[in-house]
């Protein structure tokens, strides 16, 4: 066989209370698609960033070429040849497409050549990109050409991809693909991180898959079922949520052309949302990242207020309330960011209770806040939702983020809402936790609530949603029963093609 | 009142030298912001270059001494500031305002036996030729040095955002400095470096202040002029060449009023000494109302790398 | 290598023994810098620290404590709801002087009256004067976005001009031979603040400084507003989703330091200071700030740091006498003790970690 391009041996790594990398040994090979897979926590990002250089390793060693290869620092990495496209966090949004993909290089050329460069590899690689637009005015998907036309232009020999389709359409993966595919049959090798198991069997030659930081094996994903890389991933089965019971009621919710402009330079404005929701159903509302999530979320909880007639809630015209009466009127909602949105980080669990229960859950009187019913609420909502900390005087921020993410979700539906609205609820939590809070979302409609889930997860949608739309561009398409949709419609519904006129006739 | 005895030439070329310390300390501490920090202590390092600038250049005959040892002053608190803010992780706002405090506390104290003394001052660079040109000599080439190196300063800072790598990083840093730590660029260094060279603006910019504007030295004698350059810097939507624009503006109502007091106009002179300040606040307001913030996104934020 | 390592939450402990340790650190600072100055630090320590409380003289300086405190706990409460909430104003000098003319105006056109309800309507005129000033950077923030704290340090500027032009024209004393300033309050009864209880220097505006400090403890750690003014300061993102409006946060905030330093304006005019004159404000409104942060921003503990800067100002004075001390070193003295605090705030948030792991 071929000397591996690179080769990871014993890699080890710890930090304090947490081993985040075991012993973990595999080899990439020269022009093949490795895929790392693994849950939230298994590790992958740490594995990724020491082979990038953020991270130095405890232990074990990695050769590059039979070399060996020990990067201090991301340059240096860059060098040997390693690019790295990320999920997050590194992208400048008032910085142009040039000057950002000058950033991530070692010897940039000077600024005319270098549009002239991303001009030409966008064409070969079709992902057309402007190099003079602001990053901050791109979408999603726009934002990865940036970040995998930064790493194309140095050539890489590997080229590490940190969960790449998480903000793209069905249509925007196969174009992804594409690209991919096209390197590797250039010689490129890529390490492709996800824990979306059909992507990586259409996609990957090799996997490794990571559990609770240690290598659990090495497979070939083709010839191995879903099912079975799932069990290697997660070690377990776990319950699946049960089958919902069908008793829909009256109209709970009803927001009628919701139109908004953009919270701030780079927000998404709302462009003429309507949907109805009743009680005992769960209405989930899909599309990628950044097409007006938030904003949405904002409009319904009340954070900002809309035209008076947008939002009804069981009858009476909310639009012009603010979160607290909406809450008071038995509207609740939990928006996507845990910390420092939806929880107050450096406040305990108690205060953080009293921040959306303080008038529902009668834990004032006169203004004044009754500390030892607070304490009662947190304590509730920490049985029941087994969030896992020391005690209910815990701060937010020492919360691990799926327990954080049980608690908040918990805190609004021990309130027993008449309508909730979350977004990502189960963003970046472990399986466990994840089928926990999907059987809590469910059991709530079951008890006659209104849900509506927002979520980029596709998979968790279709499980827990007896209808299904998207957002696009602020925009909601059609919206479909669950039973009967396909993938292919689905991502038609995302991408906004298929229903224009919808969305037009409504706004 | 006599509005005649107001001479335009001389207002202008009386502006440029009102105007340069506050461009000095604005144009550094638009740097500072433009990586992404906030330093408040822009007017305790301004003083303390007054007073050391003022004490070296007695001490040593030089002013040209003196303003380095200003520059090195300002570097000095402005470390300390860095210190605290980027390795510490404390507040930025509550150590800008201590670091104000002590050097007003510092100043004071080293220049208690200099005061009412006189200093050597900066003789006037006449630019060969361009001083001679009728009017226009006089007004804008008959300066002192660093009138012209406040300019060139400026101007340098411009390049440096505009067209240098460096500037470049600077900058990313100050939008972001999560993704240009992932893109492993030391994040706090260059804040270090950025807070440093706005110390020693700052510094430079108090020593113009003791030793060419006023010259001498008195206690407090900033009197709000750090302040009022960092009001300038966000009048300028942190760009160079509106900073700039800001401080020849602010120079000019600052002689504009002192010429109308001298001038006896039938103005309260209360009204005429606070006049500088009102200004501020009114630009302060039209900017802001105007909406167009061109704040680096990661202003005022502590970055503590975390895996 | 030393590296900070965040903590799960932040240590109770710390919190309480940072101000410890920054005293500490600048005793021992402070004595190296008296020392050289030409001091024996020993001795100037015993005589800032020690002497005014316990020393020959201590009971003329024992009065002299809570005068210098009163005002400045006066006004730091106000400011520490404010910084809680991340509303920095830090022109409360200006405020006070606002509310020192505004009250004083209000006495000195009923004068020569001899009413009992002088004295309660010149407070009220300074409070309302202080919340006036304090609300010009209320309504340009939130009604333009404008910076507060460049807007309230500016102010300060315009009171002082404000005060010079009073002291020699609106206000000034019409008996006073044509000197500066207003009549001194100290000889008009209806008016003067006095000592409460003779020798112990209170008066009423130590009086309300303990009223705010027993006000602000309730609200802050009973009263739903002061728990929504804690979340602004925290997360503006998460108080705006539970429903906070951050514009009555501002008005809430910037309208009660404006009152609360007024009022301390007013009962220094009537009181210790006597009459407005240019010269009346000494910096409280400043040296508040270090006893805000000094305090943790929590009302017994500005109660304590107020105490304490009122014994540096006292101890400095008698060092200037007794030492021939500078009475900047004072002022060095006080800065330092915030950049110290600051500077040991850290290990409440963060631990030291001794090793060569991770990264930069």
């Amino acid at each position: 066989m071929d000397t591996p391009l690179l080769s990871i041996s014993g890699l080890t790594k710890a930090y304090p209370g947490v081993v985040a990398n075991d012993d973990v040994s595999f080899d990439i090979k020269p022009g093949e698609i490795h895929a790392l897979l693994g849950e939230n926590g298994a590790g992958k990002s740490t594995l990724v960033k020491m082979i990038y250089g953020l991270v130095t390793p405890d232990k074990g060693e990695m050769r590059m070429n039979g070399a060996p290869f020990a990067p201090g620092k991301p340059s240096e990495a860059r060098q040997s040849g390693v690019a790295m496209v990320f999920q997050h966090f590194s992208l400048f949004d008032a910085l142009d497409v040039a000057e950002n993909v000058a950033l991530g290089m070692e010897n940039p050329p000077p600024m005319r050549d270098l549009a002239r460069q991303i001009r030409e590899v966008s064409e070969t690689y079709g992902l057309p990109l402007d190099p003079s637009r602001t990053v901050g005015t791109l979408s999603a998907g726009e934002r990865q050409r940036v970040e995998i036309i930064r790493c194309l232009l140095q050539d890489p020999r590997l080229l590490i991809m940190d969960e790449p389709t998480s903000v793209l359409t069905p249509q925007e993966v196969d174009i992804l693909f594409q690209t991919l595919n096209k390197l590797r049959s250039e010689g490129t090798s890529i390490l492709y991180i996800s824990h979306k198991l059909e992507e990586i069997r259409a996609l990957c030659d090799h996997a490794t898959v990571l559990r609770l930081g240690k290598n659990v094996g090495t497979c070939t994903p083709s010839q191995r079922t879903a099912r079975e890389m799932a069990e290697m991933m997660v070690g377990n089965s776990f319950a699946a949520p049960e089958a919902r019971a069908k008793a829909l009621g009256e109209i709970l919710l009803s927001v009628k052309g919701l139109t908004l402009p953009a919270p701030g330079s780079f927000g998404t404005p709302l462009r003429g949302i309507s949907f109805d929701v009743r009680a005992g159903e769960v209405l989930g509302l899909g599309g990628v990242a950044g097409n007006g999530q938030d904003e949405l979320l904002a409009a319904i909880s009340g954070e900002r207020l809309s035209d008076g007639g947008s939002i009804t809630l069981k009858g009476e015209d909310v639009s012009r309330k603010g979160p607290t009466e909406r809450r008071e009127a038995g509207l609740l909602s939990g928006p996507e960011e845990r910390l420092g949105h939806a929880a107050a980080p450096d406040m305990s669990l108690i205060e953080n209770g009293v921040l959306t229960a303080a008038r529902r859950m009668g834990l004032l009187s006169n203004g004044f806040i009754g500390w030892g019913k607070a304490r009662s609420f947190a304590e509730e909502v920490i049985e029941r939702f087994d969030v896992r900390t020391p005690g209910p005087g815990t701060a937010a921020r020492a919360l691990s983020g799926g327990n954080l993410q049980k608690f908040v979700v918990g805190r609004e539906i021990v309130q027993a809402p008449d309508v909730l609205i979350v977004n990502q609820p189960t963003w970046g939590v472990d399986a466990a936790a994840a089928a926990f809070i999907r059987q809590s979302i469910l059991d709530l409609a079951a008890k006659g609530s209104a849900v509506v889930v927002i979520s980029q997860d596709l998979d968790e949608l279709m499980e827990v949603s007896d209808r299904f739309g998207a957002l696009n561009e602020g925009r909601l398409s059609q919206i479909r029963d669950v039973a009967g949709l396909d993938i292919e419609q689905i991502g038609l519904m995302m991408g906004g093609a298929s229903d224009m006129e919808v969305a037009h006739g409504a706004a | 009142m006599d509005l005649s005895s107001i001479n335009p030439v001389l207002l202008i070329a009386s502006l440029m030298v009102s105007a340069t310390p506050i461009l000095l300390a604005a144009i550094g501490e638009m740097v500072v912001e433009k990586s992404g920090v906030l330093n408040l202590g822009v007017e305790g390092m301004m003083i303390t270059g007054a007073v050391v600038g003022f004490a070296i250049a007695v001490n040593t005959g030089s002013p040209g001494w003196g303003f380095v040892a200003a520059a090195l002053a300002g570097a000095a608190l402005s470390l300390a500031f860095g210190v605290l803010t980027q390795f510490l992780l404390s507040n930025q706002v509550a150590t800008g305002l201590g670091l104000t405090l002590v050097g007003l506390g510092l100043s004071s104290l080293i220049g208690k036996p200099y005061e009412g003394l006189k200093t050597p001052t900066l003789p006037k660079a006449e630019i060969p030729l361009l001083s001679d040109l009728p009017v226009f000599g006089k007004m804008l080439f008959s300066h002192d040095i660093m009138v012209y190196v406040s300019l060139i300063l400026v101007a340098a800072v411009w390049a440096f955002l505009k067209y240098t790598r460096a500037g470049l990083i600077l900058r990313a840093v100050g939008e972001s400095h999560d993704s240009a730590h992932a893109l492993g660029y030391k994040v706090t260094r260059i804040r270090m470096a950025a807070i440093l060279f706005g110390g020693a603006c700052a510094g430079l910019g108090g020593a113009y202040l003791s030793l060419v504007r006023v010259p001498q030295w008195t206690e407090g004698m900033t009197a709000g002029a750090g302040w009022i350059a960092l009001a300038i810097v966000v009048f300028a939507s942190w760009r160079a060449g509106r900073v700039l624009v800001g401080a020849y503006l602010f120079g000019g109502v600052t002689v504009l009023q002192l010429n109308l007091q001298a001038a006896g106009a039938d103005v309260p002179v209360a009204l005429l000494s606070a006049s500088p300040y009102l200004i501020t606040i009114i630009v302060l307001v039209i900017i802001s109302a105007r909406g167009a913030h061109a704040a680096p996104a990661s202003l005022g934020r502590s970055f503590h790398a975390s895996h | 290598m030393i590296r900070l390592e965040k903590r799960p939450q932040p240590s109770q402990a710390w919190t309480a023994g940072s101000p410890l340790l920054a005293v500490l650190l600048t005793m021992i600072v402070g004595g190296l810098l008296f020392a050289f100055l030409g001091a024996d630090p020993f001795e100037t320590i015993r005589t800032i620290f020690w002497d005014p409380i316990f020393g020959e003289f201590a009971f003329y300086y024992r009065g002299q404590l809570l005068v210098k405190a009163g005002p400045l706990i006066l006004i730091a409460i106000g400011l520490s709801i404010g910084f809680k909430a991340g509303v920095w104003n830090i022109g409360a000098e200006g405020q006070y002087i606002m509310g020192a003319i505004c009250g004083a105006g209000a006495g000195l056109a009923l004068y020569p009256s001899e009413s009992v309800l002088i004295f309660p309507v010149m407070v009220i005129a300074g409070a309302l004067g202080g919340w006036l000033w304090a609300m010009i950077p209320a309504v340009l923030k939130t009604r333009f976005g404008t910076n507060e704290i460049l807007v309230s340090l500016m102010l300060v500027y315009v009171a002082q001009n404000i005060l010079i032009s009073v002291s020699t024209g609106l206000l000034r004393n019409p008996d006073g031979m044509g000197f500066p300033g207003s009549r001194n309050f100290k000889q008009w009864d209806a008016a003067h603040n006095a000592e409460l209880i003779a020798g112990t220097g209170m008066h009423w505006g130590v009086v309300a400084a303990f009223i705010a400090v027993i006000g602000a403890y309730v609200l802050m750690s009973r009263h739903i507003t002061g728990f929504n003014i804690r979340l602004t300061g925290e997360a503006p993102r998460a108080a705006r989703f539970a429903g906070v409006n951050p514009a009555r946060i501002v008005f809430f905030c910037l309208g009660l330091a404006g009152l609360l330093a007024g009022v301390a304006g007013l009962f220094e005019v009537t009181g210790p200071a006597g009459q407005i004159s240019g010269a009346f404000n000494a910096g409280y409104g400043f040296t508040a700030i270090i006893v805000a942060f000094l305090g943790r921003l929590h009302p017994i503990g500005i109660l304590l740091a107020g105490l304490l800067m009122a014994l540096t100002y006292i101890g400095g004075e008698a060092a200037q006498t007794t030492m021939q001390l500078p009475g900047a070193a004072i002022q060095l003295f006080q800065g330092m003790l915030l950049f110290f605090l600051l500077a040991t705030d850290v290990f409440t948030n963060f631990r030291l970690r001794f090793g060569t792991k991770g990264v930069a």
